[in-house]
């Protein structure tokens, strides 16, 4: 067994097999693991907000959906990886409460899933699997070795995607 | 006017939001303790500017259970205001407003949900009314709404709002207790907009 390595909020990390990578507690916040399966070389973002475009204070290349896996793609293309051989997995994006009325914040988890996936089509990267949307918080653990991809919840059986 | 720059707050800023954190939070003690009519004591509550990342850490881990209850403000400023409490303290603060001999395990009741929504509500207000009686300026919040979670996963919803005005988050700290301890944490959005307004008012 390798190592396991942490990502936090607005963060992103590389991880190579043996050694699997994790983030705890996604809310409205998106995590991105990509892999490319020939080396496995994997990687793993943990993104707040969708659009570096839309906001002055966009310093923060991992905050975003469409700086932070551009960046994590470039790193991992650093490392070894082989950009048309990448796939990804999603998860999180929650709806965690019911009213969230200023406009811009609006369904704020759904937004961020949404430019997930726009940034990825754009990178041709091909979503093999996600669990988003819904109202509670996840922790994942990724895995470049087999690609598993394991989601925990309060209150539910972990699953692997 | 006042600008605030949330990556670049330090000296006399830092103390007025540290003031403003430490009255609130003196009259949600006092709240608290009209409403389980016992004595409250409260610490000094601790105010920190934080990294995302460490957000989860500093409330004893980003899996942490938490309660959090998060309420919309109007007015003359506009954001959001969270207050959240540990689990056992959301157990033992529910059992004593309801008159329960023991605290209850196992998922929240619909019962116990609106106490907590209450609690909240009754806390986040004190704390509002005495940040509005500062400042002058008016401030209402709305009907209070409620996510029993993981700490980082709910703490996502004001770190959001935080992260589209800079790369840290705003965290007042207290720990209340009559014989058990409490720890319940604030935290205020306004938007960057508001954050002047509550600084040009106070005079700075």
């Amino acid at each position: 067994m390798g190592e396991m390595i942490k990502v936090g909020m607005a963060d992103l990390k590389l991880c190579k097999s043996p050694d699997g990578i994790t983030t705890l507690g996604l809310g409205s916040c998106v995590g991105i693991a990509l892999r490319d399966p020939v080396n496995k070389i994997g990687g793993l973002a943990h993104i707040m907000l969708p659009d570096s475009t839309k906001i002055q204070n966009n310093s923060s290349i991992p905050k975003f959906a469409d700086t932070g896996i551009q960046e994590l793609v470039n790193q991992m293309v650093r490392a070894g990886a082989v950009q048309s051989r990448i796939v990804a997995k999603i998860a999180g994006g929650a709806q965690m409460f019911s009213f969230q009325n200023k406009s811009e914040l609006v369904a704020i988890g759904e937004r961020n899933v949404e430019a997930t996936k726009k940034k990825l089509q754009e990178l041709r990267i091909r979503i093999l699997a996600q669990d988003t949307g819904e109202s509670y918080g996840r922790t994942v653990e990724f895995f470049p070795e087999t690609g598993d991809f394991i989601i925990k919840a309060v209150g539910k059986t972990p699953k692997t995607i | 006017m006042a600008k605030l720059d949330l990556n670049h707050v330090d000296g006399i800023y830092f103390d007025v939001l540290k003031e403003i954190g430490n009255i609130g939070a003196g009259n949600a003690t006092t709240a608290l303790a009209q409403l389980l009519q016992t004595k409250v004591d409260m610490k000094v509550p601790k105010v920190a500017l934080l990294e995302f990342s460490e957000v989860g850490e500093a409330m004893g881990g980003a899996e942490q259970i938490m309660a959090g209850i998060y309420q919309a403000v109007e007015g003359d400023i506009t954001g959001s205001i969270m207050f959240l409490l540990e689990e056992k303290s959301a157990r033992i603060l529910v059992a004593k407003l309801m008159g329960m001999e023991e605290v209850h395990e196992g998922e929240f009741t619909e019962m116990e949900i609106s106490a907590l929504k209450e609690i909240g509500n009754i806390i986040t207000g004190s704390y509002l009314s005495s940040l509005s009686t500062l400042t002058n300026l008016k401030i209402i919040s709305s009907i209070p709404d409620i996510s029993i979670d993981m700490a980082g996963a709910i703490l996502s919803v004001p770190a959001i709002e935080f992260g589209t005005l800079g790369d840290k988050i705003l965290l007042i700290q207290t720990a209340f207790s009559d014989d058990v301890k409490l720890d319940g944490y604030f935290i205020l959005v306004p938007d960057l907009e508001s954050y002047d307004k509550i600084l040009s008012s106070l005079g700075m």
